[in-house]
């Protein structure tokens, strides 16, 4: 999809914040001297094409109760797929990369509890024979990022 | 903070997105048969106790170029850790950044931070804008690139009931 001045123009402001108003909308266009269907006619195509993935509150999931865990491990190439058939299996691993480095598979396990999170790494251990490194998070600096459109 | 069963609804109410209609809020309101001011009280109260981070757009960094990312790791002094990695994390490259526990003797480091980029040649170069910025608190570095997405079902909340 091309996008034209006043898409990025759009994108560029809504990334920085939406207003809690009840016609946010028609805020925003004033804000950038639109009209509101215009404006929501844009944010509807610029959807369609998913060139918006998402639109409307990001919420911290650890805030909102549950237990986050990101987790790596070392595994042998000769092992990779073997490993990798153990730990997708287990429906608490939210996301899994494989990564450039020794420690070459990388996970984050989702859970009710910070208990399920040991509980699943330790079980992920015995059933592989892997060590499975825990990187839970200590403090989270989230303030800037913006992708220039 | 505590949150009951009303922000709970209102998550998952919202959590796929709002509505792109004049009066989105009220639309939300009227699927959960509450009044518009309740919603926009409660996710008001939810931004001011960080559990509603910000309401805005998510653009798709691919749609829009930015095809190159690397999760780079630094070794921080603990004592520096909190002030620099506010620094990074306020980097407009920088996704995601984040303290956490190093993994000696495998694993030195303690801040990461994701880093985005239109190539990896530009990734490589923000890389270097962190060391730079780090300065001598910094007693190492490295970069893990993706080479394979090996599961991703997104992280979905799961508002439960108490």
């Amino acid at each position: 999809m091309n996008l034209d001045t006043t898409d990025r123009r759009i994108l560029n402001a809504l990334q920085d914040g939406f207003p809690l108003v009840a016609e946010p909308f028609a805020q925003v266009a004033s804000d950038l001297g639109l009209s509101e269907d215009d404006l929501l006619a844009r944010l509807g195509r610029m959807k369609e094409k998913r060139v918006i993935t998402r639109f409307g509150p990001f919420f911290d999931a650890q805030a909102m109760g549950g237990a986050f865990c990101l987790c790596a491990m070392a595994v042998p190439e000769a092992e990779f797929e073997i490993v990798l058939t153990k730990v997708n299996a287990r429906p608490e691993v939210a996301h899994n990369y494989e990564r450039s480095h020794r420690l070459n598979m990388w996970f984050v396990l989702a859970t009710e509890t910070e208990e399920e999170i040991e509980a699943v790494a330790s079980s992920l251990e015995r059933e592989t024979g892997l060590r499975v490194l825990r990187f839970p998070k200590l403090r989270e600096f989230f303030i800037g990022f913006r992708v220039a459109a | 903070m505590s949150i009951d069963a009303t922000d709970r609804a209102i998550i998952a109410a919202t959590q796929d997105g709002l509505p792109l209609v004049p009066r989105p809020y009220a639309a939300v309101a009227k699927t959960l048969g509450l009044e518009e001011k309740t919603v926009r009280h409660r996710l008001r109260r939810m931004q001011e106790t960080g559990i509603v981070r910000r309401i805005a757009v998510a653009p798709n960094h691919y749609a829009l170029g930015m095809v190159a990312n690397g999760m780079s790791v630094w070794d921080v002094e603990d004592a520096r850790v909190a002030e620099l990695g506010t620094e990074v994390g306020a980097l407009p490259f920088v996704s995601h950044c984040y303290e956490r526990p190093r993994a000696l003797p495998d694993w030195p480091y303690n801040l990461f931070a994701m880093v985005h980029g239109e190539s990896r040649a530009e990734v490589e170069e923000k890389r270097a804008a962190i060391a730079r910025l780090l300065g001598p608190a910094c007693r190492g570095g490295d970069i893990l690139y993706s080479t394979r997405i090996l599961k991703k079902t997104g992280l979905r909340l799961r508002p439960r009931e108490k």
